[in-house]
């Protein structure tokens, strides 16, 4: 089993609604996020390039992260999910430091945060919450090992890249273009 | 053009627009952190060669300093975490992927043998040091006996430390500047030197500290040597790394690194220490104080501007 997401930045419009329902569902301290959108322009006018993409943890099958962490408090959970054990995290950072994405924070509480693909909502057999709200249908979600699962079956037809490959980290993020 | 911008919003405390989770303690620690394995390697080094006569400075007495910066710099990196209260979790794995594990067990072993070396010259320096409880007095004997042993260990021990302030940068492949493998031998000379500075201004004896000037030139031409060749890498490498060196070649960082880490931290010292070894009156201290000094920017500047480079995507 291997768990990725596939967003497609063709229908993505940038609502921010995956960011509001992540805050939401994982109560999420106000003044922090662990997805966000961004919009990249290319080119000169009127020669113009947009595209929108929702990022957050790319749940990397080679985590710096969990490399780094002094305490084994990052860890991938089945599926290469990877998440921290908040009382295993002594909080020294390490794990931000190795991150490619930024896509760690330091909670107010001490321990470090991230995305979790919704883990105890993916464990239900649910859809992780940013995907579930997704109001144009951009993001996919599932398990790549099974050919008919939907972000196997996004990745089919379409072509994709991943952010930053050349940090070696093997992201599982991927953005249909 | 290229233009990215949050549409979302995000403004994560210490995360955006720079990171800069890594404050004033991660230098101070790698700083005092090389200091420690300086001086350990140089009174080990010397022991094992037998000539604690010729060099007692380094043998004894400046390594009262090595527990106290190893305690200082632990004190340092325990204001680091975040999640203070954990810190013991520590000590209940060692994972040899994360520099930071191993990095802590080499402190949790080479801190308490620091210490017992400094307890069997205590007599020395005070001589009226009563240990109180006879065990203290067998323990003591004991250590004196297996000095040479010690010595070995404290020598190993001592490169891990130094050589180790670096890995833990270079490790990060996130950060382009920290991510060369000169990273590592740069951080360790820059630490020998730092500690061959500070036996130089405790010593009292001529011989002793012209020996020590004469190590410590040799450690300041190996150093210059790395920096031009860490610079020569990056130029070399990919656009990631040619943006890092460029922070220190027109960049915010230029002034401050060439100015205090080369020039005044290395150069000047440098032709202070040349000039007193041909005769000239110089104060030992300007040069000691100005290459720990050029250690500690050094490490300031390395921790601040890493976290500024990042890949791009």
């Amino acid at each position: 089993m291997r768990y990725a997401m596939a967003i497609d930045t063709k229908k993505c419009v940038g609502c921010s609604d995956c960011v509001v329902a992540c805050q939401t569902e994982n109560n999420v301290p106000h003044g922090y996020c662990r997805d966000w959108v961004v919009e990249v322009m290319d080119g000169t006018y009127p020669n113009l390039e947009l595209e929108i993409r929702s990022e957050r943890c790319n749940h990397c099958d080679n985590s710096p992260c969990v490399r780094c962490c002094p305490t084994g408090a990052s860890h991938y959970e089945a599926g290469g999910i990877v998440t921290v054990t908040a009382n295993e995290c002594i909080g020294c950072g390490a794990c931000i430091e190795s991150c490619p994405y930024d896509a760690r924070y330091s909670h107010p509480d001490g321990y470090v945060d991230k995305c979790t693909f919704c883990l105890h909502r993916v464990e239900k057999g649910e859809k992780p919450a940013c995907v579930s709200v997704c109001p144009t249908n951009c993001m996919y979600f599932g398990d790549l090992e099974d050919p008919d699962s939907d972000v196997s079956q996004a990745l089919q037809n379409r072509k994709y890249k991943t952010l930053a490959p050349e940090a070696g980290t093997k992201p599982q993020i991927y953005y249909l273009i | 053009m290229k233009e990215e911008i949050f549409v979302s919003g995000r403004n994560i405390p210490n995360i955006d627009p720079f990171l800069h989770i890594w404050h004033w303690q991660i230098p101070l620690y790698l700083f005092l952190g090389g200091l420690a394995a300086g001086i350990m390697f140089f009174a080990s080094l010397y022991t094992i060669l037998g000539k604690e006569k010729e060099m007692p400075t380094t043998v004894k007495w400046a390594v009262f300093l090595v527990p106290a910066a190893l305690v200082l710099g632990l004190f340092a990196l325990f204001l680091d975490l975040k999640h203070q209260w954990y810190f013991w979790r520590l000590y209940l794995t060692v994972r040899f992927e994360s520099p930071m594990s191993w990095g802590a067990w080499v402190l949790m072993l080479i801190t308490p043998l620091s210490m017992m070396w400094v307890s069997s010259y205590i007599k020395e320096l005070y001589p009226k040091w009563d240990w109180k409880f006879e065990i203290l007095n067998k323990f003591e004997k004991l250590i004196i006996e297996y000095r040479k042993s010690l010595a070995w260990a404290l020598l190993i021990l001592s490169v891990i430390l130094g050589i180790y302030t670096g890995i833990l940068l270079s490790a990060f492949n996130a950060r382009p500047l920290w991510n060369t493998a000169i990273l590592g031998p740069l951080f360790l000379v820059s630490g020998l030197s730092t500690g061959a500075a500070a036996i130089m201004w405790m010593s009292k004896s001529h011989i002793e500290r012209s020996f020590m000037s004469k190590v410590d030139l040799i450690l300041i031409g190996i150093e210059l040597f790395f920096i031009i060749h860490l610079f020569m890498g990056f130029m070399a490498s990919t656009a990631v790394q040619i943006n890092a060196a460029e922070l220190f070649m027109g960049g915010q960082f230029t002034v401050s690194f060439w100015v205090f880490v080369v020039i005044l931290g290395l150069v000047f010292p440098a032709i202070l220490e040349i000039l007193e070894l041909r005769g000239y009156k110089i104060p030992v201290a300007i040069p000691a104080l100005l290459i720990l000094f050029g250690g500690l920017m050094f490490r300031f500047i390395m921790v601040e501007a890493g976290q500024i480079t990042r890949y791009l995507y």
